[in-house]
């Protein structure tokens, strides 16, 4: 399959590598998908105390656009509010990484850890 | 060293040059272009000819009688002959066919079509280690099965079914007995003197011939009788009609005549690099050899790298041509129903790779690719967190996924 070059970028100098402490108070953790579906993720971000996330860290199993779609989310959420987190759209990553269509999934998958992580957050902060 | 390193040969092989050269001296004005099927003069003489010989040097690297070689587009092809024509032509006697799960698509489509056409199929699933059993086989057989089909060696996993012993049994109950063997030509001895086949399927492009031709043998003692799938000009005995393509027959019986001569130094020297490559990869955590440890040919090797998605582990060695037992590189998104077939999980199906060495592998490649497969396990379980969840010493079946 021929990816695009960003999607080529992403997978191989993935951005933001990594864990942050799950225990720490800022830190909110989402996790999607299933080993049998080919994909899971793990975004995290911390949180400051204005509400803005200051940093963001992924771990990925799965395919290149995969990988390329959650490495590209971490550097989209940086600074944003999670309002503004909250707004990103599958769309929007599959158009910027040129997905194919049978990789549309994947964009799906990394909005809905955008999503799992600010719930995990609202979760964690009382709401 | 040349990159890519092409390691996908059970896919296909490249044309040995001592065939490519004989196959070029069949097309031209100059060189033995005629219709083999031509009476009327020379030029179709001496195609037919070539065609002749080449017919026994297929027949003997299987020790077959040359009048029981028909030829065909390739192996598809003469899976679907062998078949659909051998259930057609004896389906007053049962309409009950009896093959396994991890055949080629090429065979069980065919059962499928055979389904809707009225026939009863029964799908063999093979032990854990791809292999079936004669007890098993046994079991399924009806008074009304007319024919069974079972790879010889499987395309994926590289095992070796006990095609003697399926053999004596289909032969006791009168059962037609079909095997692919489109990966085993030239890869392991088959006599047909021997081994109680009816019908065997070969392939000449994976075999260092060329795409696009193949052969079916038909015993002629005992006769096994075929309806034909092509009807035309009544080539190849009314059992294949369609202008023999003269080159490519030349250049399979070239291929084929080569293997024979060479097969038994080259089993050792592929089997030696596939050491060499299993060796090298076996100390990663977490790596699994798929299919019967011994029961298999060398050329073909299949590990999963648990932890690791496949089409991501195939874009991290890009350096080196494989196939994954995830289907992720295609339109669908299904793991290798071969794999699943052995009651392998998703996710180990989805972290495998299928390594096929060759004629025209090297030491210095098997080497690369042992470095290049270590640096990708690293740099991939680094950033999986299904990983980080086993080195916790979490059970992931017992993770509530949420799938989609």
């Amino acid at each position: 399959m021929a990816y695009s070059n960003k999607v080529i970028d992403h997978y191989e100098n993935p951005r933001n590598v990594g864990a942050f402490d799950k225990d720490d108070v800022g830190v909110a953790t989402g996790m999607v998908g299933a080993p049998a579906c080919g994909d899971v993720m793990k975004l995290q971000i911390k949180v400051n105390e204005q509400g803005i996330i200051e940093d963001a860290k992924f771990k990925t199993y799965g395919c290149g656009s995969a990988i390329a779609s959650s490495s590209l989310v971490t550097e989209w959420v940086k600074g944003k509010s999670l309002a503004q987190a909250e707004q990103i759209k599958n769309t929007d990553i599959a158009q910027e990484l040129a997905l194919p269509p049978v990789k549309i999934h994947c964009s799906i998958l990394a909005e809905d850890a955008i999503k799992a992580a600010i719930a995990d957050y609202k979760q964690k902060h009382g709401g | 060293m040349k990159l890519p390193i092409y390691l996908d040969y059970a896919a296909t092989t490249p044309v040995d040059p001592r065939v490519a050269e004989k196959m070029m001296q069949y097309l031209t004005m100059d060189g033995e272009f005629g219709n083999p099927a031509s009476r009327s003069h020379r030029f179709g003489w001496q195609a037919e000819e070539a065609v002749e010989i080449a017919r026994s040097q297929i027949a003997e690297l299987v020790n077959a009688d040359p009048r029981e070689i028909v030829f065909t587009s390739g192996a598809t092809e003469s899976n679907n002959l062998a078949i659909k024509g051998a259930a057609d032509f004896y389906h007053k006697k049962g309409k009950h066919l009896i093959t396994v799960k991890t055949e080629h698509k090429a065979t069980l489509d065919t059962m499928r079509q055979l389904e809707r056409e009225g026939y009863e199929v029964t799908y063999l699933e093979p032990h854990t280690d791809g292999l079936i059993t004669i007890e098993m086989l046994a079991a399924a057989i009806r008074p009304d099965t007319t024919v069974i089909s079972v790879m010889f060696v499987n395309n994926e996993i590289g095992v070796v079914q006990d095609i003697a012993a399926i053999g004596e049994l289909c032969r006791s109950k009168g059962i037609i007995f079909h095997v692919d063997a489109a990966q085993a030509a030239g890869k392991v001895d088959i006599d047909l003197q021997a081994l109680k086949v009816d019908l065997m399927s070969f392939s000449a492009h994976k075999a260092y011939g060329p795409k696009g031709i193949g052969a079916l043998f038909v015993r002629r003692k005992p006769r096994i009788r075929l309806e034909a799938q092509m009807h035309g000009g009544g080539h190849e005995r009314g059992m294949r009609s369609g202008t023999l393509p003269t080159h490519q027959i030349v250049a399979m019986g070239e291929a084929f005549r080569i293997a024979k001569l060479e097969m038994h130094d080259e089993i050792k020297r592929i089997s030696a690099l596939r050491d060499k490559l299993v060796n090298g990869v076996k100390d990663i955590e977490q790596v699994f050899l798929n299919g019967h440890p011994t029961k298999r040919v060398p050329h073909i090797t299949n590990i999963s790298f648990n932890y690791v998605e496949g089409e991501s582990l195939i874009m991290a060695l890009k350096d080196i041509a494989v196939s994954s037992g995830s289907a992720c590189t295609s339109a669908s998104l299904e793991p290798s129903y071969v794999l699943r077939a052995l009651g392998m999980s998703d996710e180990l199906a989805h972290s495998s790779i299928r390594f096929s060495i060759g004629r025209f592998t090297t030491e210095e490649q098997v080497d690369h690719t042992i470095k290049i497969v270590h640096q990708a396990i690293e740099k991939l379980r680094a950033m999986s967190p299904l990983w980080d969840m086993y080195k916790d010493g979490i059970d992931l079946n017992t993770v509530a996924w949420v799938a989609h």
